[in-house]
């Protein structure tokens, strides 16, 4: 590593328990130390958060947009996944 | 609302010594503040940059409740403005430390580990103190200096155990720095009177805790503490080093330029 | 911002013309249905090209921004407006680093935009290149430079660009506050002494014009605009945010009872609208190549910054280079401080 690349850390945060931590964005830092040190400087100055992730961008494995249609396409047509597509009866109760 | 419990009532002459008391912590904090103030824009990284603009922002929010704390003590009418604007040097009560100049940034990670240090022993002390608003002071402040001594304490590591240039500039820092630091722990007549008040922690029984720290923390940055050098500097009471006129000069130039001024 | 790690396998074979153009064609079609572009979507070499270099030239205008109005913390009349200047300067620094974040979604290290800067090859808000020279100036900047700002960042919320419109959308948010703290201390100056009412209107009277470029060339001068809109990277042409800008500034200017340094400046009934006078874009492009006031100092002053810092940076680097070979007790003696568990 040189001084001109301190690697790149993608940065979650949980904003409220019961929450999901979510993508706030991305910077750059020496060590894990250092890049919770930024993340909570950078991204939390505004109460926005109880709990951070930091990720070496590096580390993260992304699904190739080129893919997109081949790994999301085929839930298109199952609709008998969601609840909606089954017609029950009014009288039918708790269902 | 000043005591919880004070010896025999409104004794006008502890209460001066109180608001002397809390005016030390509200300088050492501005004093501290302004010098990291100086940094931003010129920060080694960007994310530094935001680093110490939070630092910064956190010792003036300590210095402005202390201020307006001891000016109510003082019962001048004097506010957190007027004492921060309108005193000259002599009437400051900050650590000689807090003043010292920036330098480069190693100078700079070693004052304020050396103070974040001292600020977790005094904070820690104060809320455990019969005065209830100096003790609220500092349970807010402690969780803001325990950030700020993770990021001093973490930069010294990285600097001192960094590279050779980095190593030997941290021990540069810490020749220059070092002798400052027998007034943090020296208590004088104002420190053992409010001791026995019970408002202020006993100086005695914190500079141990303090010295185990910092010498476990030199010993991870590979660095080697200077010898002891007996030369007490007295910023607490009044008698600053030639860099604290510059400072104010600069803090308090439009306010003296503008009296009366509202701003 | 995934540089590594695609799911891929393997190279993809070039497209043929054919199948490039078919490919422009659904890219425009996604744009025009307001669908986001993301990071490694395909598109247009000229669209990344763009959105690089639109992005990284907010960026650079961030931080160089925050030296004009850093100039002036420690000299911050009291503690309260010493507080709210840091805090907007690091805000700045802050949205500096949500748009090289952005940048670096498209490809290009942060790096080799700081180099761009440094060198002075990369262009940044011609705004910046002017001096501070009172504190007046801090009231004049959040009030017209934030406020123009703020007219232009917003219609960017609904740009193409994933990270650009989200980093906007949190920009935005935290901007408007910049432009309030900024009018309240034009507030405060104007009713206060003959001198403070001097100080604030002689900012006004340095500051306005300077403001008025802020939206760029009139829209007849300007290059990039037509493409540019057609990608939805710009949403409202440069004329007509300015002219946004003048309309609900010159009110705001009234109200504070100062005058506007425009003789010709007049209320238009029939339009509806202030007409200004004619902006002298000669010093609009003087300071865009370098010869404004201040473009020397800026840049010096980021240069030296960044050359002071080099071996706090290369410090930081070899000690993290360590601990990863032999893992050293680092957090051992800094105790009392909570682990950064998730």
């Amino acid at each position: 590593m040189t001084e001109a690349d301190w690697p790149l850390f993608e940065v979650f945060i949980r904003s409220r328990s019961g929450l999901e931590h979510k993508h706030v964005g991305s910077l750059h830092a020496a060590d894990a130390r250092m890049a919770i040190e930024h993340a909570r400087d950078v991204y939390t100055r505004r109460q926005e958060g109880v709990s951070m992730w930091v990720v070496r961008s590096a580390d993260i494995i992304a699904s190739d947009p080129e893919e997109a249609d081949s790994l999301f396409e085929p839930a298109r047509d199952k609709v008998y996944r969601h609840p909606t597509f089954y017609a029950i009866p009014d009288e039918v109760k708790n269902l | 609302m000043i005591l919880a419990a004070t010896p025999a009532g409104a004794d006008g002459q502890l209460q001066q010594a109180h608001s002397q008391y809390v005016l030390r912590l509200a300088d050492t904090s501005l004093v501290l503040g302004q010098r990291l103030a100086e940094w931003i824009g010129h920060a080694p990284a960007l994310e530094e940059d935001l680093a110490l603009a939070n630092v910064s922002l956190d010792l003036i929010g300590q210095a402005r409740l202390l201020l307006t704390y001891a000016g109510e003590l003082e019962g001048q009418g004097r506010d957190e403005d007027a004492l921060a604007f309108l005193r000259d040097a002599p009437e400051f009560r900050n650590l000689a430390l807090a003043e010292q100049p920036n330098g480069d940034f190693a100078h700079t990670i070693v004052r304020h580990w050396l103070i974040d240090a001292w600020q977790l022993e005094i904070y820690a002390g104060l809320e455990r103190g019969v005065d209830t608003r100096l003790a609220a002071i500092a349970a807010k402040a402690i969780r803001e200096t325990r950030y700020h001594y993770r990021f001093s304490s973490g930069w010294l590591v990285r600097l001192g155990d960094g590279t050779e240039e980095s190593h030997e500039r941290m021990q540069r820092a810490l020749a220059d720095l070092w002798r400052f630091t027998p007034e943090l722990f020296t208590p004088d007549e104002l420190d053992e009177c409010m001791s026995a008040a019970g408002i202020a922690p006993s100086l005695a029984e914190l500079a141990p805790r303090w010295s185990t720290r910092v010498t476990e923390d030199v010993r991870l940055a590979t660095l080697a503490l200077p010898a002891a050098q007996p030369y007490p500097w007295h910023g607490k009471r009044g008698v600053h080093t030639e860099h604290l006129g510059y400072l104010l000069a600069e803090m308090q130039h439009l306010q003296r330029t503008y009296p009366g001024a509202h701003w | 911002m995934y540089t590594q790690g695609l799911d891929t396998h393997g190279k993809e074979p070039l497209p043929t013309a054919a199948e490039g153009e078919a490919r422009a064609a659904r890219f425009q079609g996604r744009i025009d249905a307001e669908e986001k572009i993301e990071p490694k979507d395909w598109m247009p070499e000229a669209y990344r090209q763009t959105l690089i270099r639109q992005i990284s030239q907010h960026a650079h205008s961030e931080i160089v921004g925050m030296l004009p109005e850093g100039n002036w913390i420690t000299r911050a009349p009291t503690l309260k407006r010493k507080a709210v200047l840091i805090a907007k300067v690091q805000d700045e620094g802050g949205h500096g680093m949500y748009l090289y974040s952005a940048a670096e979604t498209l490809g290009i290290p942060r790096a080799q935009m700081l180099e761009q800067l440094l060198s002075g090859a990369a262009k940044y808000s011609s705004i910046f290149n002017y001096p501070t020279l009172t504190w007046a100036d801090i009231g004049a900047i959040g009030w017209l430079v934030d406020g123009a700002a703020i007219m232009n960042q917003i219609p960017l919320c609904r740009c193409s660009y994933g990270p650009y419109a989200r980093a906007m959308v949190r920009i935005c948010k935290e901007e408007s506050f910049h432009q309030r703290q900024g009018f309240e201390i034009m507030l405060t100056l104007s009713q206060g002494s003959h001198a403070q009412r001097a100080m604030a209107q002689d900012a006004l009277n340095r500051w306005w014009w300077p403001s008025l470029m802020m939206f760029g060339p009139s829209d007849a001068d300007s290059m990039h605009t037509g493409q540019s809109m057609r990608w939805k990277i710009k949403r409202f042409s440069n004329d007509e945010l300015r002219q946004r800008f003048i309309d609900v500034t010159v009110p705001q200017a009234h109200f504070l009872g100062l005058t506007i340094p425009d003789d010709e400046l007049h209320w238009d009934e029939a339009t509806q609208h202030y007409r200004a006078g004619p902006i002298d874009w000669s010093e609009f492009y003087a300071v865009l190549k370098g010869n404004g006031p201040c473009n020397r100092e800026r840049l010096e002053a980021r240069r030296r910054a960044h050359e002071a810092g080099r071996w706090v940076r290369e410090a930081a680097a070899a000690h993290a280079q360590r601990s990863q070979r032999e893992p050293a007790p680092q957090a051992a003696g800094v105790g009392g401080v909570a682990g950064a568990a998730a």
